[in-house]
């Protein structure tokens, strides 16, 4: 795997689709990486799988909103800085850059920082898609400490983060994130290739190539690109069940902002190969779908609103009354489908009454 | 009285109006010769009317033809760029995304320097004003005689860029200057690429609208002129010299707005069907709705105010065919040359004008080409044309609840039966100079759309103050103080901040002072 300035804007796609309505809008973050990949410079990218022993890699990313994003753009010098803070804390030299989710624009960032540094970037990530908080990590799920985590300012002013738990981490983090101006570069969770192995979600920055590619040459070929799409996840390299949840409408829009998230749900009515009524709920990202009361689809495993026709994805911002939508769900990574796992990101953890079903389950 | 005229790509069209009434109509071909296809157009609907020039109390233009200018790169000048942000988004920089003519048209000058706001108003550095000097005398030695200003969360704050724009001025007194907070809203790169499209037009513009004074004094028309912008309001003749780029979307704006008003709905759908496409936009106290999202232009990325319009393939020219499923229509169409290759025009492909004809919900052409049609034929065009349009239309719906639907256009013999979703369907007559009936209405407005905070100022308070300045905008706009209204209240609060930012865009609309002399402000 190679990225370049020819499947940029597959893999951009890919990680629009893969924020699952939220993790912000990965146009900045393509453009951050053209700057890059203009000069020429070549962005290794390592296979999650046959890692060397002595790979020790960190995780960074930005924080804000992404309503301050789009003038305040992500700073990818100020992200190196965070890094090698961390590298100070602990008294060792990282060699290689993680994503910590695979949805949206942080999918992009490592990516400038990989090109930035040199470093290699590996192929794997925390969340193998988006989600709002910084403990709602595979990494953290399984044990590995996000600290110490490091913000860091446009003007290189950086805060150190030593906290008994990543929630905590994320609590203070994103206090200090407000006062930096709305956003902040950070680097947390450094990790061992043991650890990647062991915590997580593998091949994600492939995924969303092929996700890009998969939609472009379906739209270039005159095919369906949803089609497409659940194709390619049902044999994909690692092969992953997925599913046209339903094809509608959309009939109602209800959305109002809670401790600076985006929370509602948007009501669907069938059309075509689909009948009745289909509400999904969110929480910035997707969490529930449920078709005409029963629940079909359940957070972690993901769960997009494409456009019909072309397959965008729409973001729970932008939903609106008449959009054509297929709701489609995917699988979530095995390793984000364990009890512990669920803990940290599976339904209740978002405060929703349901429990995980697995989505091959509720078909 | 007023004019109205609509320069467009195929034709100019004019009108002369007497308060709401259309008193005399003309369209033409438009001719290479832009300002003598107007002093042709105008000067017929006078004499249609016998009215004198002096009578005419103000001329509203329309045009697309900046538009056209970005697009095709041709007459664009290069432009020197100065964005006030460091340390802030030195990683991204201007003119990232532009299409390789486009970047080529407008050269590579851009400049970073210190400066930019915050979200909640603080400064990110004080103003490098050394730094904007040293640009400005860089760009001078270029040679570049017009330079676009940015600054990070500029709609918030625009003192930074004026203050960068006099000392530009200070370095290069004849300079064209275009300020991306007078243009584009929250959005740096998407504002600041708005703004260099603009500083591009600039030269362009001046020649523009001098041909449009210049066609004027032929006529002995001294009342102000006025050019219609994407948003339906109108703006001054030395406005437009400055802001060509608000002039982007108007053609559609227009269309939709004459057509409203032909048809007395303030509120309504309209529906356009061409030869080739159907555009289907909504109007909201008789402006179109504006599009929420980012906007392309040649490949570039902007967003300022565009209506929200949904093109579809069906038009009068939509070919025909016998799909698995009964008879498809479009979204290919023979387009211009529907009147050869229809079969009632005597060709040998069956068009969606072939059904209408064949269903006699009109006569035109050879109606005996199409007898061989059968009844199921008809029946299964005519349901698809009509799900083609009732789709369209619930697409762009707001709401559940059925909404009236004025419809338009040459394709518009298509609708023959009643359609699901409207209250009821008004086709109003006069609708080929819909465009220049759409300058003609002479209203001026004022926007504003940045973040308040509502935990340091309140809600009421943050609402009250975004309505003073979208008003006292209007106003200088040339809107007559009492006729003021607030069109449009949208508020926005921010995700993953605290409690209490919000953004805020507020419209105001008024009727134009004409006595004012509008071409002065």
């Amino acid at each position: 795997m190679k990225l370049t300035r020819d499947n940029l804007h597959d893999f951009i796609r890919g990680a629009a689709i893969l924020g699952t309505g939220g993790g912000g809008d990965p146009y900045v973050g393509r453009l951050m990486l053209e700057q890059e990949l203009r000069k020429g410079t070549d962005i290794q990218i390592l296979d999650p799988d046959d890692l060397a022993d002595d790979i020790f890699a960190i995780n960074v990313f930005s924080m804000g909103a992404p309503t301050v994003f789009v003038e305040k753009i992500p700073n990818g010098p100020a992200t190196v800085i965070s890094m090698r803070k961390v590298e100070q804390v602990l008294g060792r030299k990282f060699n290689a850059i993680m994503p910590v989710e695979a949805g949206g624009v942080n999918a992009t960032l490592p990516l400038i920082v990989g090109a930035l540094t040199g470093l290699p970037v590996i192929d794997a990530d925390g969340m193998g898609r988006a989600f709002p908080e910084l403990q709602m990590v595979t990494y953290n799920v399984y044990g590995v400490d996000i600290c110490p985590l490091v913000t860091t300012d446009d003007f290189g002013n950086s805060v150190t983060f030593e906290t008994t738990d990543a929630a905590r981490s994320e609590w203070l983090a994103r206090g200090v994130c407000v006062r930096m101006g709305g956003i902040s570069q950070a680097a947390g969770y450094p990790m061992t290739a043991k650890q990647i192995k062991d915590t997580a979600v593998r091949h994600t920055l492939t995924l969303s190539v092929e996700i890009g590619q998969t939609v472009r040459e379906a739209r270039e070929q005159h095919r369906d690109p949803v089609d497409a799409l659940l194709d390619y996840f049902m044999n994909a390299r690692y092969p992953r069940h997925a599913a046209m949840l339903f094809d509608g409408k959309v009939v109602d829009v209800l959305r109002e902002t809670k401790h600076g998230f985006t929370v509602g749900r948007v009501m669907l009515d069938g059309i075509e190969d689909s009948s009745g009524q289909c509400e999904v709920t969110f929480r910035n990202e997707f969490l529930i779908a449920k078709h005409d009361g029963r629940v079909v689809a359940t957070v972690p495993d993901l769960i997009c609103c494409l456009d019909r026709e072309t397959a965008e994805p729409i973001t729970t911002e932008s939903l609106k009354y008449g959009n054509r939508v297929k709701v489609v769900g995917i699988a979530a990574a095995p390793v984000m489908r364990t009890p512990e796992a669920l803990e940290i990101f599976g339904p209740r953890a978002f405060k929703m009454e349901e429990d995980f079903t697995p989505l091959e389950e509720l078909a | 009285m007023r004019v109205g005229v609509d320069v467009g790509g195929t034709n100019t069209d004019a009108v002369l109006m007497d308060g709401e009434q259309v008193v005399a109509s003309f369209k033409a071909p438009t001719t290479a010769d832009i300002g003598g296809g107007i002093v042709n157009a105008i000067r017929t609907v006078l004499a249609q009317s016998n009215v004198i020039a002096e009578h005419v109390e103000s001329v509203m233009i329309g045009t697309t033809q900046f538009t056209n200018a970005f697009v095709e790169g041709r007459r664009l000048v290069e432009v020197g760029i100065i964005r006030a942000a460091l340390p802030a988004t030195l990683s991204v920089k201007p003119l990232l995304d532009f299409p390789e003519r486009l970047a080529n048209a407008v050269g590579d000058h851009a400049y970073l320097v210190p400066g930019g706001y915050e979200f909640d108003g603080r400064e990110i550095s004080p103003l490098g004003e050394k730094e904007v000097a040293e640009a400005a005398r860089d760009i001078k030695r270029k040679g570049l005689g017009s330079v676009a200003i940015s600054c990070v969360f500029s709609p918030i704050n625009s003192d930074m860029e004026k203050r960068m724009a006099e000392i530009v001025r200070n370095e290069i007194p004849d300079v064209e200057l275009t300020l991306s907070t007078d243009i584009g809203r929250v959005g740096l790169i998407e504002r600041e690429n708005a703004a260099i499209m603009n500083a591009s037009l600039v030269e362009l513009s001046k020649r523009v609208v001098g041909s449009f004074r210049d066609a004027l004094k032929d006529l002995n028309i001294e009342a102000p002129f006025f050019v219609s912008q994407n948003d339906g309001t109108l703006m001054s003749a030395d406005y437009v010299e400055r802001y060509p780029v608000l002039t982007f979307a108007s053609g559609p704006t227009n269309s939709m707005r004459g057509a409203a008003r032909l048809s007395g709905q303030e509120n309504a759908i309209v529906v356009d069907i061409g030869g080739t496409t159907t555009d289907v936009g909504v109007l909201v106290h008789g402006f179109p709705r504006e599009s929420a999202v980012s906007v392309d232009i040649g490949g570039v990325r902007t967003n300022f105010r565009m209506p929200d319009i949904l093109s579809i393939g069906l038009g009068g020219g939509s070919l025909v065919r016998d799909g698995a499923e009964g008879l498809t229509v479009g979204p290919d169409s023979v387009g211009y040359e529907l009147t050869e290759k229809a079969l009632v025009f005597g060709g040998e492909t069956l068009t969606a004008t072939d059904i209408a004809v064949a269903a006699g919900a009109v006569d035109i052409g050879d109606k005996s080409r199409v007898q061989h049609l059968s009844g199921t034929q008809i029946e299964q065009g005519l349901a698809e044309i009509h799900r083609l349009v009732e789709d369209a239309i619930d697409r762009v719906k707001t709401s559940v609840e059925d909404a009236p639907v004025v419809l338009v256009g040459g394709g518009s013999v298509l609708v023959t039966r009643d359609l699901r979703g409207a209250s009821e369907v008004k086709i109003p007559d006069k609708s080929p100079v819909a465009n220049a009936i759409g300058a003609g209405m002479a209203q001026v407005g004022g926007e504003i759309d940045r973040i308040f905070s509502y935990e340091s100022e309140g809600r009421d308070a943050s609402l009250t103050r975004a309505k003073e300045e979208a008003t006292a905008r209007a106003i200088a706009a040339g809107a007559t103080a009492d006729s003021v209204q607030i069109l449009e209240v949208e508020e926005l609060p921010l995700t993953y901040m605290p409690a209490g930012a919000v953004r805020l865009r507020v419209k105001a609309v008024g009727d134009l002072a004409i006595s004012a002399g509008g071409d002065g402000q």
